[in-house]
């Protein structure tokens, strides 16, 4: 009889004879200790061998274990477990309950429900929803959407502003977030009560019409009405904490948190450090905006042996103050001041924001239907119901078919149905109410099923031709707010090194046109065109005519001269980018002669 | 023999633009004919200082972005696996001396094209080794000998003989062992010398054995005879055109290979800037994109002009660019420069990126014209 290689963790380790035993020995075998169903196993039929795993970080999922079409968990097992007299630790270790690893399941027959169990099941779903993760799970009504959709909407969630914490009033997080009146969602799954996620929701139910108005809801754009923002939809407040310490340097000396003085190294102006109370920091409460010092400090030099910082006798500390960037605004929410392990003294300064939802800020439902505010409409201008319902969001009917997103056009209707029932309604992935039941339910609350409605034009009050499909659903206000990312710039700061304009909105950069960029100016032949726009490092070069090295320009002495030939020879001035000077620099460093020749242009 | 009315226009327009007019219109209207030829021709020129090379560039390089990766690509199931998509281009692009498929499409004389004897006119031109024609190979321990027993059916079928087989052993053999004819046209092997490690190296001859050439053309791996349009032609696995362009059946002005490389060095350096074009063009194609064949020209035009075939790479068409810094600018910039340095190089600043970096009008549109002063 043919022998099969058994392999331990990837490690060859053996030769078996009789493979079915070697397998059936390890299943009975592997929920007692020491293995506590870490222990998975797997035949590959066509190596022949045999993989024992019991390596740490692979990923397994917990399953029934089913034998001769019988599902080992009975009902006397559930009635345990709601007693509280046996815990799922028992179960796993009754080999009740099997973790199965990737490999080991190509190798198992999976029953979905119990219902399709056959003799040549091996195992049973707890639940199909046991298949999605903790945030697919919160995606009402998966079933009816692709996977790929389930994922992305799963990603939406996490980014979500919401209740992160309830103890966020006296914490210091970076960048943090919290939505005003966050509230759990009118469609639930299963998952949001195993999460307790009405303890910490990160959305609002909001009426949504399905149309287009006015063309602001172009390429997947939604439409808000004034009058939701106003009463508090979508209304957040951003955290964002100023941190300084009093560090140690060698020899003594040490940060110090105060009011700089006027005569400092690198003082601000006087009106930036208003806001500053006698400890050289900020009061609560205080309205701060670009530039203002929320935190005073000054630091030593940062060379000590340097002779001219000995030479002067005037204070030569530094300013090294905390002060709001480029663009940002708020209010002193929570000011800290404490020690931290090494003994230092550690201020931190909360500033809080509120964000009232504005033009591009990112809006998206539980099904990956992401967008951003096109176009934020007075409430006497939306179009409104017969019932003088008017919709707090209008959403692109384009952004579905696509998509395929089924399951956001059933929780409108499953969320409509909820919220004029007064109750919630189930959307569990493979477990929800049936849209048969919703549809029913809507008839004989005085709607039609399909969830339309008539509506009328809230600008002519005209009729609209076609019924307008209206429900309600649970919309969500992701991270991404304009209001942390407009930037732009005519004139502002440039790099010391190039003397190009600095990059990225913290450092008030430029916007870079780039190599490709400048194809595009090359291939219309708009040659001046692009030696204008690259002109933001422009500089005039002196210029030694005898040997075409960069000459020298006394300022203080009015004169010029070359620092080879002399100042007996002609120097010119010829405009070029100051990265070229910066080039003809580096060739010298290389041992590299960079002749210019000269030439008159006309 | 230009007609009267269209003298006039001989040095504007090419001559043979010229013939083709005269050919077809009628003589009343020839010349109106020709003033509109004139516009139109003049209208297709391209303006001085238009970036053709750039356009190019981004016109090829655009839809190379939505290139798929898929490598391979069967049309039916009796083509080949030839390499396309970008793989293919950048294959053709590199001017690469080794790809990865080359392939040949055979076009066959009359009467072989309508299909006569192609199964038998496809196996001469495929190379064949020693492997193919023996049945079994009996190693003889005692006397150190390898009995080959042969296919009879396959030798007949490549219009071979056991004779030349055996030829051809000896010849590849010389060294190692004697080579002997044995009864029911057999061929025995007999080791030369005699060692200690003798049957370890009968076996590695077993091996060498195998892979010895016999006949057909070298380095075609694989033929497949195949019905396209209403003739039979064979398309094959592994290129060489020379040898196959000798076979007397061969239509040796359709025959084709995708070897650019081999195309230079058996038809010349024109017969290579055109299957440049045509590989390029196959490509695009493929994959459902749409590329002006001006553009494709254009490169072909750029990697052929010295006479030999350079690749887009820094070793290839790069190289040769006058300006120091546009090739600084492209890769290893320290090496341009110190080998420009070396030799005391002169920019002369009359290209594109050059003046970029010096923040210069570059000489390509608006910034081509100057202004001459009458002396
Ligand atoms: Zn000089």
């Amino acid at each position: 009889m043919a022998t099969t290689e058994v392999y331990l963790n990837g490690k060859y380790t053996g030769d078996i004879e009789n493979k079915e035993e070697f397998i059936a020995a390890i299943k009975s075998e592997r929920f007692k200790e020491p293995f506590a169903g870490r222990l998975n196993i797997y035949y590959n039929e066509e190596l022949n061998r045999v993989f024992v795993e019991s390596s740490r970080g692979r990923a397994t999922r917990p399953l029934i274990v089913v034998k001769n079409g019988i599902p080992l968990l009975t009902e006397r097992h559930i009635k345990q477990l709601h007693k509280n007299e046996l815990s799922w630790t028992d179960l796993v270790q009754q080999g009740i309950i099997e973790y199965l690893d990737t490999a080991e399941e190509e190798t198992a027959l999976v029953a979905f429900t119990e219902r399709e169990i056959t003799p040549d099941h091996t195992h049973l779903e707890i639940s199909p929803l046991a298949m999605l993760g903790l945030i697919s799970a919160l995606v009402p009504y998966g079933n009816f959407t692709q996977s790929s959709r389930l994922s992305i909407g799963a990603k939406n969630q996490k980014q979500s502003i919401g209740l992160y914490t309830t103890n966020y009033h006296v914490r210091m997080d970076m960048d943090v977030n919290s939505l005003h009146t966050p509230q759990k969602p009118i469609v639930k799954t299963v998952m949001h009560d195993l999460a307790d996620y009405d303890k910490h929701p990160a959305g609002q139910n909001i009426v949504v019409a399905v149309m287009n108005y006015k063309g602001y809801n172009m390429e997947d754009a939604i439409i808000l009405n004034k009058g939701s923002i106003e009463r508090g939809f979508g209304r957040s407040t951003y955290f964002r904490p100023a941190i300084a310490e009093e560090l140690r340097y060698s020899g003594g000396l040490m940060d110090q948190i105060c009011i700089p003085d006027k005569d400092i190294k690198g003082y601000k102006s006087e009106k930036d450090y208003k806001l500053l109370e006698g400890d050289g920091i900020v009061y609560p409460e205080a309205q701060v905006s670009e530039d203002n010092v929320v935190i005073g400090k000054t630091s030593p030099p940062r060379f000590l042996s340097s002779l001219d910082e000995y030479s002067l006798a005037s204070n030569i500390r530094r300013e090294s103050s905390m002060a709001l960037k480029h663009g940002e605004q708020g209010v002193v929410d929570f000011v800290v001041i404490t020690e931290n392990e090494e003994g230092n003294k550690l201020v931190q300064v909360r500033i809080r924001d509120q964000r009232i939802p504005e033009v591009g800020d990112k809006f998206t439902s539980r099904h990956s239907q992401k967008g951003v505010i096109g176009f934020i409409f007075p409430e006497s201008d939306l179009p409104f119901t017969s019932r003088g319902i008017v919709p707090d969001l209008i959403f692109s009917p384009h952004s579905v078919p696509s998509r395929m997103t089924i399951s956001h056009l059933l929780e409108l209707i499953g969320a409509k149905t909820g919220s004029l029932a007064g109750r919630h309604v189930n959307g569990t992935t493979f477990d929800s109410e049936p849209e048969e039941k919703l549809r029913k339910e809507l008839l004989e609350l005085g709607f039609r099923d399909d969830g339309t409605e008539i509506m009328y034009n809230g600008l002519t009050g005209e009729r609209f031709h076609a019924r307008i499909f209206v429900g309600n659903m649970y919309y969500l206000k992701l991270k991404h707010m304009v209001a942390n990312k407009i930037h732009s710039r005519a004139r502002g700061p440039i790099q010391l090194l190039t003397r190009q304009p600095t990059e990225g909105r913290a450092k008030e950069g430029g916007l870079r046109l780039g190599e490709m960029e400048k194809d595009t100016f090359v291939a219309h032949g708009a040659s001046l065109l692009l030696k204008e726009r690259f002109d933001s490092d422009k500089t005039a070069i002196p210029v030694c005519e005898s040997c075409g090295l960069t000459a020298i320009q006394d300022a203080l002495k009015d004169k010029r001269f070359c620092p080879v030939c002399g100042d007996s020879v002609e120097i010119s001035d010829i405009e070029v980018s100051y990265a070229f000077k910066l080039i003809l620099d580096e060739f010298k460093s290389l041992g590299i002669y960079p002749k210019l020749q000269l030439e008159n242009k006309y | 023999m230009v007609h009267e009315q269209l003298k006039q226009y001989v040095e504007k327009i090419p001559n043979k633009l010229l013939e083709e007019l005269e050919a077809h219109c009628p003589a009343s209207k020839l010349k109106k004919a020709a003033e509109k030829l004139c516009e139109e021709y003049l209208n297709a020129n391209i303006a001085p200082g238009e970036a053709v090379g750039l356009i190019s560039a981004e016109s090829i390089g655009e839809p190379g972005t939505q290139m798929t990766l898929n490598t391979f690509h069967f049309a039916g199931v009796a083509e080949m696996n030839v390499t396309m998509g970008l793989p293919r281009m950048v294959e053709i692009l590199d001017a690469r001396k080794s790809i990865s498929t080359p392939t040949m499409e055979i076009f066959l004389k009359s009467p072989y094209n309508k299909g006569k004897d192609i199964r038998d006119v496809a196996l001469q031109i495929k190379e064949t080794s020693t492997s193919y024609f023996v049945k079994e190979f009996t190693i003889n321990v005692t006397n150190l000998s390898i009995e080959l027993n042969l296919d009879q059916e396959k030798i007949r079928e490549v219009h071979t003989s056991v004779k030349t087989l055996a030829k051809a052993l000896e010849k590849a053999l010389v060294k190692e062992a004697s080579i002997k004819l044995v009864e029911g046209d057999n061929i025995e092997l007999k080791l030369k010398g005699k060692d200690e490690k003798s049957l370890n190296v009968l076996y590695k001859l077993k091996e060498k054995l195998k892979d010895i050439y016999v006949t057909g053309i070298k380095g075609i791996k694989q033929v497949l005879p195949v019905k396209r349009k209403d003739e039979f032609i064979i398309i094959t696995a592994g290129s060489n055109l020379k040898k196959v362009l000798e076979l007397e059946f061969v239509d040796t002005t359709r025959t084709v290979t995708n070897d650019i490389h081999e195309i230079n060095s058996t038809l010349g350096i024109e017969a290579a800037r055109q299957a440049i074009i045509d590989e390029l063009l196959k490509v695009i194609e493929a994959q459902g994109l749409n590329v002006d064949l001006r553009h494709i020209m254009l490169v072909a035009d750029t990697m052929c002009m010295g006479g030999s075939i350079k690749g887009i790479t820094r070793y290839g068409v790069v190289s040769e660019k006058a300006s120091v810094l546009a090739r600084a600018s492209f890769e290893t910039p320290l090496r341009h420069l110190t080998n420009a340095a070396l030799v005391g190089e002169i920019d002369y600043l009359d290209s594109v990126v050059e003046n970029v970096m010096l923040n210069q009008p570059v000489p390509i549109g608006t910034g081509l014209p100057r202004v001459i002063a009458k002396k």
